[in-house]
């Protein structure tokens, strides 16, 4: 410590004096405090609201917005969904979601690599969360980056598809530790392709300590989507069945739940 | 690369509490790391440079600690230390563990230019370096500012 001026520097002549002194402050609050906020702020909304708020990330490419499709044309009568498309450029993926009878905002990056708790809570003001139950935010394809920001959603979503590798887990240790789920993508391609092997993906996965759930899917096979329907169903009706129903708006959300 | 947006949310959190104290700049900015984080420690420096130009911090050094890697296990008790695609227990192989320390992205210190109002004396008691030793001996996690 400084004697001269009782700051925190080391030595009296590293520093300006006279002018101005240096005093350390321990602050200890996460990098990303804004971003966690904003998120948190977010996420408040899509619980009031009764919205289960989904990220959906995976490598460009493994298929989230066809399962996407999927999901809308077997749950679209059952649950009221919006989408958040995030991507570099393009409307592509909202004009395919918006083609489906469900709205979709567009985010546009731009060179950004990921989506933050900024863009999303910005695309809510496009969205009318009153009117939707489900939420899917199809964070950039990327497995890296988005992994490090929380945008307010309740649960990540994980896409592998089999045409990528059985290690990706732990090639991308952060992104696999963080999801709550996770699909193995177009696995109808399972039959042809000798180089991937589901237990081992699991078994990276477990080496991460991540208990998630790993399901097999296929967007163009809709029997293999049963299980992923019944754990939205299931997530959903965990977080807000007990009140919907209680409210007596039961109507075709609870029913098809039973 | 998201470590250029780290760093401008890093530059942000600075500002905000370089504004706090009134300071006129940032000299020294700490922060800690895990594995686990997302983050590497290289990036975030070539990083760094890009994005203090032009803000409080930009006559500021950055120092990264590299946090340990750690777990305990929920089957056998055990402690390990890990890799970040090996989270099993070192002791018995289960994967039902607890992260102890490795996924740490904070900011643990700041050293402030604070114009001396009157000579020998900080400008805000609460950031003398006693009172930052002291809270940085104790681990508090807390931001006090």
């Amino acid at each position: 410590m400084c004697e001269s001026c009782g700051c925190a520097g080391v030595s009296h002549e590293s520093h300006v004096h006279g002018e101005s002194s240096r005093h350390s402050v321990a602050v200890f609050s996460d990098i990303l405090r804004r971003n966690n906020d904003q998120a948190a702020h977010n996420r408040e909304h899509f619980t009031e609201h009764g919205v289960l708020a989904l990220n959906l990330m995976s490598s460009p490419g493994s298929g989230k917005t066809s399962l996407l499709e999927a999901t809308i044309d077997a749950l679209g009568d059952v649950f009221r969904i919006g989408v958040i498309e995030g991507d570099l450029a393009t409307e592509n993926d909202a004009r395919r979601i918006r083609a489906k009878g469900v709205p979709a905002v567009q985010i546009t990056t731009g060179q950004a690599c990921h989506l933050d708790a900024e863009m999303v809570h910005e695309a809510l003001h496009h969205l009318e969360l009153e009117s939707l139950d489900l939420l899917f935010i199809e964070n950039v394809g990327n497995l890296v980056c988005p992994a490090s920001f929380d945008l307010g959603q309740h649960a990540n979503v994980a896409l592998l598809s089999v045409t990528e590798g059985d290690d990706k887990p732990a090639k991308y240790p952060v992104l696999f530790r963080a999801a709550d789920l996770i699909l193995l993508s177009k696995s109808d391609l399972l039959e042809v392709l000798d180089d991937f092997n589901p237990a081992l993906a699991e078994q990276h996965v477990r080496a991460l300590a991540n208990p998630a759930k790993i399901l097999q899917v296929s967007a163009r096979r809709p029997e293999t989507l049963t299980p992923w329907l019944q754990w939205l169903r299931t997530m959903w009706d965990t977080r807000y069945g007990d009140a919907r129903k209680a409210a007596g708006t039961t109507a075709a959300v609870s029913a098809a739940a039973e | 690369m998201h470590e250029l947006a780290l760093c401008q949310e890093l530059i942000a959190e600075v500002a905000r509490i370089a504004a706090a104290h009134d300071a006129v700049g940032a000299s020294r900015i700490l922060v800690t790391l895990g594995p686990l984080s997302g983050v590497e420690a290289p990036l975030l420096e070539r990083a760094f440079l890009v994005a203090r130009a032009g803000t409080i911090a930009e006559a500021a050094t950055l120092e990264i600690e590299q946090q340990p890697l750690s777990v305990r296990c929920t089957v056998c008790g055990a402690k390990s230390e890990v890799t970040p695609t090996n989270l099993l227990c070192r002791t018995c192989g289960a994967w039902k563990v607890e992260i102890l320390e490795g996924d740490a992205l904070l900011l643990k210190s700041v050293e402030l230019l604070v114009e001396t109002a009157a000579e020998g004396k900080p400008a805000d008691p609460n950031t003398n370096a006693e009172t930052t030793s002291a809270q940085l001996s104790n681990g508090l996690g807390e931001s006090h500012v």
